[in-house]
Order: structure tokens, then sequence, then C-alpha cells
């Protein structure tokens, strides 16, 4: 044959290119003239410029690639139980994959629904594909998700908390701030949600920490299931940040819609921060056996992702087109993960109110203590006590670490974020409404004031969202015995008294607790006392909140 | 180290006997079958509900007050939401196999036939109707699927949204598989026959051919449908038998073969297979929604009027097609059969469901007379 001549030059035809492929299949559609659409997502933006495909992709490309990201999967799946994964992996950090895996089906479900607003919402048919394939890819996530849950469910020591798990998602105190983040994702202001929220901030600044840090711990644990899934599941973000990045840049062309955006960027940047980082910071530090010194800390992976990365190179780079970026609120955040605690404190109240959980959280030992204080100086000085305790009121019969006198003061919980208020100096109070409400930070506080009303800075706001429900999960069981609350969540073994939650990971029933051992202590909502006070009293209240407490050794 | 020490360290299901350590299916909802099956377990509650396990209820709510999810984005009601599981019984792996196996089967047709220079033995009347008329169609079928794109944001249950999830996927895949098939047999069609294949044909008949025209009106409507379950209904069980069959199986898939095409009908008849999985899937659904003990009645009145109403357009889309039938040189097929198909196919759908889908037997005078053929359906061609 001569040279440069091959069989497959001779058969095989001329293709059309990807531009041109993606550019005739964005010409299918057309604007209706029989009967008008009616807007069926409700926006307060205005959006007149079509966004562009950045990344030219067609669904027959698509499917193969993901088919092929599966197989992988799935057969790295097998392989885990060939090589008896499950006899190595620390249940220290499976038990907290019942908590996540609760979740993050869920707001990957929600992003799928919210590509139905972007869709209708975007002008022109460029990046329809793009947002199809986002919703497909999120149907993905969300399936993928509870098919590795249920895998653990079958393989690891304790399926309990794993076999209730959308059940639990519904009854939980601590899903209750993932479902906040969810329904974020879809509910209010269509571009506030979808775009803004979900694709701008969550997918773009924070799918790291979620989808590429979490995996690095896992497989640190011995858990090699986790990062398969998940880093495929990241696979697909760099086209959901290049979908959010396209219609940013349409929306932005309206002068008009500045000021929501820098309302939006705001609510979602601090809000994603309290809650991914309350949920991932603890999983990463707290769920983890590897104490390696010379392992990133969570702070570190922060400054590295969010700060380097995100806030660096995408946030800042919009202030050239007139959009206001509240660095002060950057700095904040991330002070209060290497200043004031946040990760740690999160821990602290997971593991104070660990008979509502449904997974497993042991004592930190000597070995984690001495990583924290080198990660963290100055941590066993405030929470040393606190988990020396935690140990000792883990066999059954002691009291509750929540109800032992140990100096914590129970939390208020935030209304914007629905996390526990746990940097106590920056509690705040107001009303709205006429009502009283709690908040975690003065930016949650304006969440809920400011952003999620009818007008913003005396500009109409009917699409925005509103905060809704009961929202209080200790409002819901103010009052109750701990047994009973347990109870009616269901969250009890099938011998119907064996808590699911355990405060240890003995796997010894003689070391478990049952509604027996919590029965004869209530339930009380912070936030219905503080409502009940008096204004003096009230006013003592958040004083002494704010000043904080010091743990003593029971 | 003892043999039990090793036991005891152990994370792996079985290592140890407790309360619970054997608990090992997901407990919180009942399978519909014995036995809970696979696309159950990753599917149902995944959307919580106020009525069964979301104790704090939704916690953000649109301007208006209506919240994350809420029963009354469709007319119809349902003592059950939950109670639906899709025949297909779809979740990603499956979902990914199947689209990608089609990707794969299309590919090969395409490449087999244009290696052996198919395309160029087409009839020349045919590619003209390929470039028209199926060029025109790719339009429906995306119509469509932007139309469910947006209905999979409302259905109360994970199981309703994923299955209208799925058949948008299906038919924006359709719609994008004849847009780069056509791109690809008219790259080779314009070398040989020297009139060149305008790949911008088809869209223009779309928007402007007074053939297309109650079609493209029928689209619009299911498009604006403003209730999600219309959407579904309006879609499956009246546009796709009436409409979608009609031009894909009555016409296409039966007369390509007469004119030299053997690839096109391969192209198609994915899109019937699609079609067959997301019908059950719908039937199942508003079979459903008509067995209602306490709703079946009202529910039939409503998709009643819809029928009536998207039938009454869909019919209108379908007879105007019908000079297509007159256009291939050699006619392998008769419109007066294939519309007739369509009806009993029609019929048979609403008996499933139950409701009354009897259409009226073609009016005399339609049958055999051409609609006026307009100047634009055969311009492209001269
Ligand atoms: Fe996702
Ligand atoms: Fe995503």
């Amino acid at each position: 044959m001569p040279d440069g001549l091959t069989l497959n030059k001779i058969t095989s035809q001329k293709g059309i290119g990807i531009s041109e492929a993606a550019r005739r299949v964005a010409d299918l559609g057309w604007t209706p003239s029989y009967v008008k659409e009616a807007m069926a997502f409700p926006t307060d933006y205005k959006i007149s410029k079509a966004p562009r495909d950045p990344m030219k992709q067609v669904l027959r490309s698509y499917f193969p690639m993901q088919e092929e990201k599966d197989n992988r999967v799935y057969g790295a799946l097998d392989a885990a139980l060939r090589g008896d994964m499950f006899r190595n992996v620390e249940p220290r950090w499976i038990e907290w994959m019942k908590l996540f895996l609760a979740i993050i089906p869920f707001p990957e479900i929600s992003a799928a629904r919210s590509m139905a607003t972007l869709g209708q919402l975007a002008p022109g048919d460029d990046l329809r594909t793009g947002f199809t394939m986002q919703m497909i890819d999120e149907f993905r996530h969300s399936t993928i998700q509870m098919n590795l849950k249920k895998w653990y469910m079958e393989n690891y020591i304790d399926p309990a908390g794993f076999d209730i798990t959308e059940k639990a998602f519904g009854k939980c105190y601590a899903t209750t701030i993932g479902r906040q983040f969810g329904e974020a994702f879809l509910t209010g202001d269509a571009i506030t949600a979808s775009n803004i929220y979900l694709q701008v901030v969550a997918e773009t600044a924070f799918t790291n920490t979620l989808f590429v840090a979490m995996p690095s711990e896992a497989a640190r644990n011995g858990d090699y299931a986790l990062p398969t899934v998940f880093l495929s599941v990241q696979s697909d973000e760099s086209r959901h940040i290049g979908n959010g990045h396209s219609m940013l840049m349409s929306v932005l062309k309206e002068p008009d819609n500045h000021l929501l955006l820098e309302r939006d960027i705001r609510y979602s940047f601090w809000q994603n921060h309290m809650i991914v980082d309350a949920a991932i910071g603890t999983i990463i530090e707290y769920g983890t056996k590897h104490r390696d010194k010379n392992k990133e800390s969570y702070a570190e992976l922060w400054h590295r992702w969010i700060f380097e990365d995100y806030y660096r190179t995408y946030l800042l780079p919009l202030e050239k087109y007139g959009i206001k970026i509240h660095h002060d609120d950057v700095h904040e955040a991330f002070d209060s993960i290497v200043k004031k605690n946040y990760v740690h404190k999160i821990a602290q109240f997971f593991s104070a109110g660990w008979w509502a959980n449904f997974w497993r959280i042991e004592a930190m030992t000597e070995r984690d203590f001495e990583w924290f204080e080198s990660k963290y100086p100055g941590w066993y000085d405030e929470f040393g006590v606190w988990w020396e305790n935690y140990a000792k009121l883990s066999k059954p019969g002691s009291v509750p670490i929540t109800f032992a006198d140990t100096g914590y003061v129970y939390p208020h919980r935030c209304w914007s974020s629905l996390v526990p208020c746990v940097i106590r100096e920056d509690f705040q109070v107001d009303e709205v409404d006429g009502e009283l409400f709690t908040y975690a930070s003065e930016v949650d506080r304006w969440t809920h004031k400011e952003a999620f009303a009818a007008e913003y800075q005396g500009r109409p706001t009917p699409a925005m969202g509103r905060f809704t429900g009961r929202r209080q999960w200790e409002e819901v069981y103010d009052g109750w015995d701990l047994a009973d609350a347990i109870q009616d969540m269901g969250f009890v073994r099938p011998d119907g008294k064996t808590l699911i939650a355990q405060p240890h990971l003995s796997f010894e029933e003689k070391d478990m607790w049952t509604l027996d051992h919590v029965r004869g202590h209530t339930i009380r909502s912070p936030l219905l006392a503080l409502r009940g006070m008096t204004p003096q009293q009230r006013q003592t209240h958040i004083d002494e909140y704010r000043k904080g407490f010091k743990i003593r050794r029971v | 180290m003892t043999m039990q020490d090793t036991e005891t360290k152990s994370a792996a299901a079985g290592a140890k006997a407790f309360p619970g350590s054997d608990s090992r299916r997901y407990n919180y909802f009942e399978p519909k079958g014995r036995k809970a099956t696979h696309y159950e377990d990753v599917t149902v509650d995944v959307q919580p509900d106020p009525e069964r396990y979301l104790l704090q209820n939704w916690i953000i709510s649109f301007g208006d007050g209506t919240p994350t999810y809420s029963k009354d984005w469709t007319a119809l009601a349902c003592t059950d939401w939950h109670g639906f599981r899709a025949p297909d019984q779809e979740w990603e792996r499956t979902h990914y196999q199947r689209q990608s196996t089609i990707v794969g089967m299309i590919q090969n047709v395409v490449e087999n036939a244009r290696r052996a220079g198919a395309p160029a033995r087409f009839d020349k009347a045919w590619v003209t109707l390929l470039q028209n008329h199926v060029g025109a169609f790719k339009h429906a079928e995306y119509g469509l699927g932007t139309a469910l794109m947006r209905a999979q944001r409302y259905g109360y249950t994970q199981m309703v949204n994923n299955a209208i999830l799925t058949n948008a996927s299906y038919k924006l895949r359709f719609a994008q598989d004849l847009t780069l098939y056509l791109a690809e047999i008219g790259s080779d069609i314009a070398g040989s026959n020297g009139g060149g294949f305008d790949l911008d044909a088809g869209k223009a008949h779309w928007l402007d051919d007074p053939i297309w025209q109650p079609c493209r009106e029928a689209v619009e409507h299911i498009r604006a449908a403003t209730d999600f379950l219309e959407q579904y209904f309006a879609v499956n069980l009246v546009f796709e038998p009436l409409v979608g069959e009609l031009f894909r199986s009555g016409f296409v898939m039966q007369v390509a073969a007469a004119q030299n095409d053997f690839s096109t009908p391969s192209v198609i008849s994915a899109a019937e297979a699609d079609y067959e999985r997301n019908l059950a899937n719908a039937v199942e659904l508003f079979a459903l929604l008509l067995r209602d003990p306490a709703h079946g009645e009202a529910n039939r009145a409503i998709l009643q009027r819809w029928f009536a109403h998207h039938a009454g357009l869909a019919v209108k889309a379908a007879l105007q097609l019908q000079p297509l039938w007159s256009l291939p040189r050699v006619k392998a097929a008769s419109f007066v059969e294939a519309f007739d198909r369509a009806r009993n196919r029609v019929a048979a759908i609403g008996r499933e469901i139950g409701i009354d889908a009897d259409l009226p037997a073609l009016p005399p005078m339609e049958v055999g007379q051409p609609a006026s053929a307009p100047a634009i359906t055969d311009a492209a061609a001269e």
C-alpha cells in the first residue's frame, strides 16, 4: 500500500465536523407562531441574549461516552468485591456514607429537574443540548448514587441506616440541611435557583470538595467504591460548569440584572459555604482514620479550590462586567473554617445529637487529637475534653451526652441555611413579618430578611422564593421524649428497640443502646424558648449565647 | 491473632450478627411485585412527599406560595401517585446502554450505506422528499422533546418524572439522529447528482410549507400546554400514533426500500422502538389514573377533553400530510391504509387506558384527493 493510504482512509466516509453538527442540531428550534408558550418558570431577571454553547457536543457522541464511563464504574465495583474491600474498610468512614448518600441523590435529581427551567428560559436553542446532557447526567448521578448506597447496604457489616435511607432523608434533623440545598436548585426565581445557586456556585465552586476531596478521603479509608462513582460523577461537572457560565454571560448582558446577580451570588456563595462545608468538612475531617500529617486538611483544600480556583479566577473577573462581589464574605467563610473552627463545631453538634442520627459516630481518639492539633493549633483545648467525655458516655446506660453536665449549650438553628448556629459570637436574631428568627451569621440574616422577600432594595421581586415549611426540626419534636421521637422517625433496628445510631463502632449487641437507654429526656426547641421570653430575658440569653461555653470533664 | 479477632475486625457483611445486621433491603416502600426491582430501589422515594416521610414539609416555596412540588400542577388527581412504576424500568445504566446501542446501530448502518455508495443510488424524487419532508419532520420530534423536557419538572413522584425525562431524552436524541443522518447522506448525494442536498430546506418546509403547518400547529399546542400531563398524554397517546407513527412507519419505512433507500428505515426504526417503550410507560400511568377509585371518573372527563383537543389538531395534521404519499416515484404505500391503521391504533390505546378514542373514518371526499400541493414542496427539486 502506498504511504499514507490505509484501509481506513479508503473505506471511511467523511462525516460532518463537530461544529457543523452542533450548528445543525441547534437549528432544530424555532419560534412558535400558532401558540406562544407561556413562561412556566417565574423569574425577575430579563434574558434577551441567547446563550452560546461552548462545548459543541451532540447526543450521539454523549451516550457512548457515558456508557463507557458506566462500564468502568460497575467493573470497579465488582473488582472491589472480588478484592474483599469490606474486610479492610474503615467502618468510621462507611457510617458517614449513610448520611451523605441519604442526602445527595435528591439534590442530583433536583438538578435534573431544573434543566426544564433553563431549557425554557434560555432564548434560542444553542445551549439546549448542553442542558439536555446535564439533565440526563443528573439522572445518572441520582440513580448511580442510589445504586452505590444499595451496594454498601448489601456488603457492609452494619446495613442499618442504609436500609431506611429515603425515609431517613425526610425525617432527620441533619438531612433537612441537604434538603435546603436541593430545593434551592429548583424553587423560587428560576435564574436564582438553577443558574446561580446550582450552576454558578454549587457546581462551579463546591463540587470539587464534594466529588474530589471526598473520594480521596474514601480511598484512604479503604473505600474504593466511592471514588469510582464520584470521580465519574465529577467528570460530568465540567459540562455543567460550562452551561452555567454561558447562561451567566447572557444574563449579565442586561444591566438591569446586575443588582439581582449581586444578591444571588452573595446568597448562594454563603449558603453553599454553610451547608457544603458543614457536611463535607465534617465527613472528611471526622469520618477518617487516616491521620497522616502531610495530608491536606479541609481548610487547605478549601483555600486551593474555593479561594484560589473559584474566587480568584471565576468570581473576581465578574467585577469587570459591573457585578459587585462581596469579597468580605469569601474571607469570612475562610476565616470561619480556619479561625472559628466551623467544621469542628459542626462535628461536635452531630455528636451531641448522636441518638437522633441514623448512622454511628465513634469518639475521636488520641491519634485523632494529635492530627487535629497539628492542623488546627488550639484544637485540643477547645474540643479534646468534649471527645473524651463522648467516649466516656458511649456505653449504654450512660446519660446521653446532650443531657450530661458538660457545659455544652444545644445550639439555635439558622433559619436560612438550617445549619445550627455554632459560631456563637456570630449569632443573630431578627424579626420578619412580626415573627422572631435566629441566624448563624449576618449574611444568613440578610438572606432571609432581604434576599428572600417580595422586594429587594426597592425593586419588586415577586418571583423570589420564600422560606416555608416546618423548617426547624427541633420545633417538630418540641416537648417529645427522645425515645418517642426516635421511634416516630423510625430510626430503630428491626428488633424494635435497638437504636440505629450508636455512639461507638462496636458490633456487639451488649454494647448497643436501645430506646430504654434514652427514654426520660425531652427535646426542646431553642427557638420556641427564645420566642417565649420577655425582651429582657431574651437579650440576656442572646448575650450569654454569644459568649459561648467551655466544656467540663464529666 | 486468633481467627476470632480477624473475623471481628472485618467490616464485611456477615462478619458479626447483631440487631439489624441482616437488614439488607430498602424497607421503606412497597415493591410492585414480590421483590423490589433494581429500578425501584434506585428510584422510589428519592423525590420526597410530605404525605410519606417529609416530616418538615417542603422548606422553600415559590413567590406565590407554591411548594417545591405540588399536586396542583396537573388537573388529574390520584389517590396514590407513588403507585406508578414505569414498565421500561429505566435507570441510568439501562438508559445509557440502550441509547448507546441505538447510536452505534445507526452509525453502522449509515457508514455501511455510505461506504457502499448507497445514497447516490436513491431515487431522485425520494432524495427531494428526504430533504424537504423528513427534514421537516425532525423539527416535530424536537418540539416534542423540548415539551417533555419541561414536563419532567412537574410530576409528583420520581417515577413519573423519570419516565418523562427518559422520554425527552429519546425524542431529543432522535431529532438529532435525523438531523445528522440527513447531513451525512446529503454530503454524498451532493457529489453525485449535482443538484445538491439542501440541509436548510427541511426547516423552511417546517415553517412555511402548507403541508406541514397543521403539524407544526399541533406540536406548538403541545409545547404550549401548561399541564405537564396534558403534554405527556398528547405526545404519546395522540400525536405519536396519529402523526408520528403515521409518518415514520406508515410512510417512510414502507416506501423507502422501493426507492432504493435501505438506510433511512433503520434510522427511523429506532424511534419506533423508543415509542413502544414510552407508550407502555404512558399507558401504565394513564390507566392507573383512570382506575383510581376516587378520581377515575373526573380524570376520564379531563382526558377525554384533552383527547378531543389534541386529536382534532393531530387529525388535521395527518390529513394535510396526505400529498406526501403520492410524491415517491414508486408508490409502495397508501395514505388511506396508513391513516386507518393510525385510527385503529389510537382507538386501541384508548381502550387500554379506558377512554373513548374512536375517530371517524376518513371523510369520503378526502380519500384519494390530494390536498393542494403548494409550490414550495417541490421547489428544491427543480
Ligand atoms: Fe450532579
Ligand atoms: Fe451537575
